[in-house]
């Protein structure tokens, strides 16, 4: 416990480009642009695909297979792409290109999954008769996304973007192992630095937990914010705590009925 | 990359087939300890929250809180207490399909419509009667699905136990050397076999619920 205080008060870990400020900064950077890349892709194709019911097989298995590639195999696989292809053709400097695009693709490619089911299933989990009623009082299609199916859809669409959040942040930390930054190089720093290094590891854990915690906690409490208000439920316990850490609140019940 | 290396080698690969072969075996083992252990465990947490709902919550609560631990982390602390040994791997990449599964396996055992349950009662099925054969032959779908998405979470962290050293092996092995020696090939190959086995697990679990559940085909797909 001494050991990760310590770490903490250390002044020497608040400086320069390798204190706790800077691979904070980092770690924000490489989560929020992935995450904004995966955004502007998976919500257009979602709200297509919910507005209009075409195309979902498809969706459903691009998620799903999406889904199964894991993060660390695919920075690999991007490791050559990035080094080989995207850095001469678009002219990008190879350090940049090493040690951030392959992490930022993968964390992209694994946020898509999440924010296109969440999207998708929202604008699904509309009841027809309103989009009937909306039709009939002469609402255009793009009328009856913003004003109908959009509100409707939040929090399921932003339950999706708390679970992708989540993961992206969780799992930025393993861009360190191919020298990435972030708050995982407290935690891959600290692996072969002996007692000093276990509190650089516990540190950096405790950093990467609490930084995914409180943003799902914000989340939350924006999810509850774009709630239109006749559907708010009361407050249950678990919804918006630690418990819901996985963002799973929006696809599995998050209270159990007594089975008897 | 040092001019003139190959990005993938084949007359590697085919001088070398008994080594990946090896880390596949490796990676294989890493991941169906762990899995086999998390479906037990969470079975019997399931079984209990769905019997004592108020402590739903509580396991939720600490088996999200062992997933939000970053698994560098976890296999690095654990590395000095359990040792170079593939215990150091077993133990956290158990507790993280924990939530995955006792999550499905809860949902799955609640699932369950309320007539049924009065049904079996009524028929005079005993508890434990009642679990076997009416509620855990229902909440099959969610069960699968809950095991699909950890094996395939557990191959993906399988790989980062790796970096631990060469006692645990597995594919993440074959990347890290390949890192370590600047050979594209070996951290291709790692990767490349990381997401096929991935997806070969995906498929199987997909296969086996459309074959235990002949009656929710039209409901396959995502949770």
């Amino acid at each position: 416990m001494g050991d990760i205080v310590a770490f903490f008060l250390d002044p020497a870990h608040w400086s320069d480009s390798t204190g706790i400020p800077a691979r904070l900064l980092e770690h924000l950077v490489i989560s929020g642009t992935s995450i904004l890349l995966a955004a502007l892709i998976a919500f257009p194709i979602g709200l297509y695909i919910g507005h209009t019911n075409r195309g979902s097989g498809i969706a459903i298995n691009v998620a799903n297979i999406g889904r199964a590639v894991p993060s660390y195999g695919m920075m690999v696989i991007l490791l050559p792409i990035c080094l080989l292809i995207l850095a001469p053709g678009l002219g990008l400097d190879p350090t940049f290109t090493l040690t951030f695009l392959p992490i930022f693709l993968a964390m992209t490619f694994l946020a898509i999954p999440p924010l296109l089911v969440s999207t998708y299933a929202g604008l699904r989990s509309v009841d027809r008769d309103l989009i009937e009623a909306g039709r009939g009082m002469g609402l255009t299609e793009r009328q009856i996304l913003a004003r109908i199916e959009l509100p409707i859809a939040s929090p399921i669409i932003v339950g999706g973007f708390r679970t992708a959040t989540l993961q992206v942040i969780a799992t930025a930390t393993i861009g360190a192992i191919l020298g990435g930054g972030g708050l995982g190089r407290f935690i891959f720093d600290g692996l072969n630095q002996g007692l000093v290094g276990r509190a650089s590891i516990y540190a950096g854990a405790i950093m990467v937990a609490a930084l995914a915690i409180g943003i799902d906690l914000v989340l939350a409490w924006v999810q509850r914010r774009l709630t239109p208000r006749a559907l708010r439920a009361p407050r249950r316990q678990g919804v918006s705590g630690p418990t819901s850490v996985l963002g799973g609140a929006d696809s599995l019940p998050s209270t159990i009925e007594p089975a008897a | 990359m040092p001019p003139g290396t190959k990005i993938f080698d084949f007359s590697w690969l085919a001088g070398h087939l008994g080594q990946v072969w090896e880390r596949i075996v490796q990676h294989l083992e890493l991941t169906v300890i762990p899995l086999l252990l998390g479906i037990l465990i969470s079975l019997v947490l399931a079984v209990w929250a769905v019997r004592q709902p108020r402590v739903y919550g509580p396991i939720t609560g600490l088996t999200g809180l062992l997933y939000t631990i970053p698994s560098l982390a976890a296999f690095a602390l654990l590395r000095p207490i359990l040792g170079l040994s593939l215990l150091t791997a077993i133990v956290p990449l158990t507790t993280y399909t924990l939530l995955i599964l006792f999550r499905s396996f809860a949902a799955g055992f609640t699932s369950v419509p309320a007539e049924i349950l009065e049904a079996a009662e009524g028929m005079g099925y005993t508890r434990r009667q009642r679990l076997l054969r009416v509620e855990l032959p229902l909440a099959v779908p969610l069960i699968i699905a809950g095991i699909r998405l950890a094996s395939v979470t557990t191959i993906g962290l399988a790989t980062i136990a790796a970096v631990l050293g060469d006692s645990f092996g597995g594919l993440g092995q074959l990347i890290t050397e390949g890192i370590q020696f600047v050979f594209p090939t070996k951290y291709l190959l790692g990767a490349a076999l990381s997401i096929l086995l991935a997806f070969a697990a995906d498929f199987l679990f997909v296969r086996i619920e459309h074959v235990v559940t002949p009656w929710a085909h039209a409901k396959a797909g995502v949770r």
